[in-house]
């Protein structure tokens, strides 16, 4: 494919740039109201009959002087070779003169530009009048009005891509002179000619404010967001789980008639199948906690939540950006952790980073579900929640002070003098960008199933040969078969930890898990379902009632209270995920911070347990 | 007056900022002197506060604001 030209779509945070790209492109990408969600630069192309325009989306940034790891992302499209033909900025017209100080610094660069002012209802609910016919006579480039929400003038922006395209020719600052102030002193004289003010109303976003940023009320209303949240969460993801679990059974079960019986058959339909199944299952979870996410950020309310959060976790060696990638947390800290790249401080974004997967993520929702079920008596308390979901809350709480008490020491230890500080936009609150959220949705879903799925699914094939074949040859067991699983290899290996985990009360069967577990969480209950030989068509309630009948030598039963706490806490700390400490490495760019993490998680959850062990037994 | 001290809903004018390592970042923001600001809220505890800087509102923590200083408007009305 040939392409015309290379474009590059920037401008600063927030103004519309990613609707903008989707639009020329019809390619789906994520774009939210919190400044800065574009984290990495996107390619797609733009089409106008045979022609073709290659055009690169980047994250916003405020100049050419980066601060954060996505802002030099969007820095380095410029240094690229070859370079890009021509910039095509977009500005939010109803903030032209921040807007344009960017501009300004790459008007001097000598590459082609076009100026797309997007905003302009805004902009004209403000009152200010843009005279685009003198703008483009000053600044010597072509200008288009444009509404990235509705695709408004974007028809003529498109076509107008395929045509010549000019260097602007408007000195902003002087020859000798390129400070802040020169470049913002020749805007604000650009702009005297450019555009008249009429009148000033007041927007509907500080009568909200005064609510969402209220001492009382603020927190309140943030509270109460959560728990609606959590509650849909668990209600509405419950049932297309239950498709997905049904669908695989059912897969599994016409592949077992199908397939000729024989090693890979059971590779097949043991390894491959319940792998991907245990990977898909968590996708509703995932898809609708980030739908809330989604649209709390596109609606402007997340800024709001970093407003009034900042104080409180700065205390603890976080920022109000930290809150982002905490809450995501609560869903999977793969992309949790990927959007912490925003944070201009290190410090605040490395510590964000370390505790980030202390947050009860949706892989430790089937774990709690299993051993609450078997410990917990669903009775009512104060008549209106049961005593389950009551120890489920308690699990989640749990998690976030663990990671809020982490956060806490990392600051002590971590030096780094550069101070922290929190300088960000609060967007004018809007209607939420269905399209946008759906799409991000699909786009945090995708990256949760591509980076953790891939090596679950490794892991799982892997488990499954473990627990297949022993050390001892011409004997392969079947998965079925469980009384032989202590001769395979995975019952060696949770032998021969069992010394260590006594002191907690785990035996080598809950071993065997917690080695299968290191690569993913939720593979404890697949394991479990294999060592109690349950099959597929059999359920959760049989798994609950053989574990709970399992007796230890001296006939008593093994899964008491305290054992069952204590493994729960343990799920809620250890660092039981490949695919997270992969992402730690990429994102800190060292196996230092991984294995720290590691380290400390795991720790954390064995000091855990032993308390809660002891304190129960 | 630095930024910091300036009650909510007093407009003043930005006369200089001091050097910090957040400088260049209120710069590119906008805050540049002649600028006028106003705060309009302040976060629980009083810290961040978000002012309105030209056309858009821009937080930050009092830290921040107490490195920028500033000319009340009508310091008649302000006092």
């Amino acid at each position: 494919m040939e392409y015309q030209s290379k474009i590059v779509l920037v401008g600063n945070p927030n103004c519309g740039k990613s609707s903008l790209f989707n639009i020329l492109t019809k390619l789906k990408q994520k774009i939210t109201n919190v400044p800065g969600t574009t984290i990495e630069n996107k390619t797609g192309t733009v089409t106008l009959g045979s022609r073709k325009i290659e055009l690169i989306d980047t994250p916003g940034t405020y100049s050419f002087n980066p601060k954060s790891l996505d802002e030099k992302e969007a820095i380095k499209v410029f240094f690229q070779d070859p370079p890009p033909d021509t910039i095509l900025y977009i500005a939010d017209a109803s903030n032209l003169k921040r807007n344009l100080f960017y501009f300004s610094q790459l008007a001097q660069q000598g590459t082609p530009m076009i100026l797309a002012l997007n905003m302009m209802d805004i902009a004209d609910f403000k009152g200010f009048e843009i005279d685009v016919e003198r703008l483009e006579k000053e600044l010597g480039i072509r200008i288009f009005k444009i509404n990235a929400r509705t695709g408004e003038g974007t028809q003529a922006l498109k076509s107008a891509l395929f045509e010549d395209q000019f260097v602007p020719h408007y000195a902003f600052g002087s020859e000798n002179d390129h400070t802040h102030e020169s470049h913002f002193d020749s805007i604000a004289k650009l702009l005297n000619k450019t555009t008249t003010i009429k009148t000033k109303r007041e927007l509907i976003s500080s009568k909200i404010d005064a609510y969402a940023t209220h001492p009382i009320i603020g927190y309140f209303l943030f509270l109460v967001v959560l728990l609606c949240i959590f509650q849909s969460v668990f209600t509405l993801a419950s049932y297309p789980m239950d498709w997905i679990e049904n669908g695989f059974g059912i897969l599994g079960e016409s592949l077992a008639e199908f397939l000729p019986a024989g090693w890979l058959k059971k590779l097949i339909i043991n390894g491959l199948v319940a792998g991907i199944a245990g990977v898909v299952v968590f996708v509703p979870q995932i898809a609708i906690l980030f739908f809330f996410m989604s649209l709390l950020e596109d609606t402007g309310y997340m800024a709001r939540v970093s407003f009034i959060m900042d104080k409180m976790l700065r205390g603890l060696g976080l920022s109000g950006k930290s809150v982002v990638p905490l809450l995501s947390g609560a869903a999977c800290a793969i992309p949790a952790i990927m959007s912490t790249r925003n944070m201009e401080n290190w410090k605040d974004r490395l510590i964000t980073i370390m505790v980030t997967p202390l947050m009860s993520c949706s892989a430790r929702l089937p774990v709690y579900t299993l051993l609450i079920s078997m410990a917990i008596p669903n009775t009512p308390v104060l008549g209106i929640i049961s005593l389950q979901a009551l120890v489920m809350l308690a699990m989640y709480v749990l998690g976030t002070v663990a990671a809020l008490l982490a956060a806490l020491v990392f600051k002590w230890f971590i030096r780094y003098n550069i101070p922290s500080y929190f300088i960000m936009e609060l967007p004018v609150y809007h209607a939420p960008r269905w399209g946008n959220i759906w799409m991000n949705c699909w786009q945090k879903s995708k990256s949760f199933v591509t980076e953790a799925g891939k090596i679950i699914l490794i892991i799982s094939i892997f488990l499954w040969f473990f627990a297949s074949y022993g050390p001892k040859p011409n004997e392969t067991f079947s998965l079925q078969e469980a009384p032989k699983l202590e001769q395979s290899y995975a019952g060696y290996f949770g032998k021969a930890i069992e010394p260590a985990i006594t002191p907690i009360g785990f035996n080598w069967k809950i071993g065997i898990a917690l080695i299968t577990s290191f690569a993913a969480r939720e593979v404890f209950v697949g394991t479990m379902s294999t060592i109690y030989s349950v099959g597929d068509e059999e359920n959760f309630n049989q798994l609950r009632q053989k574990m709970n009948a399992d007796l230890d030598d001296l006939g008593q039963p093994i899964y008491t209270l305290a054992v069952i706490l204590s493994l729960m806490v343990f799920y809620a700390f250890a660092m039981q995920c490949m695919s997270t400490l992969a992402v730690v490495y990429k994102e800190t760019k060292s196996w230092k911070w991984p294995f720290i993490q590691f380290v400390y998680m795991t720790l954390l959850a064995y000091l855990g347990s032993w308390v809660v062990f002891n304190a129960f037994s | 007056m630095r930024l910091s001290d300036l009650p909510l809903g007093n407009i003043a004018r930005i006369s200089s900022i001091e050097d910090s390592p957040y400088k260049e970042k209120l710069q590119e923001m906008g805050c540049i002197p002649g600028v006028l600001v106003k705060p309009i809220m302040k976060a629980p505890f009083g810290d961040p506060i978000a002012y309105e800087l030209e056309e858009y509102t821009l937080s930050m923590r009092r830290n921040e604001a107490y490195s920028i200083h500033v000319n009340p408007l009508d310091s008649l009305f302000n006092s």
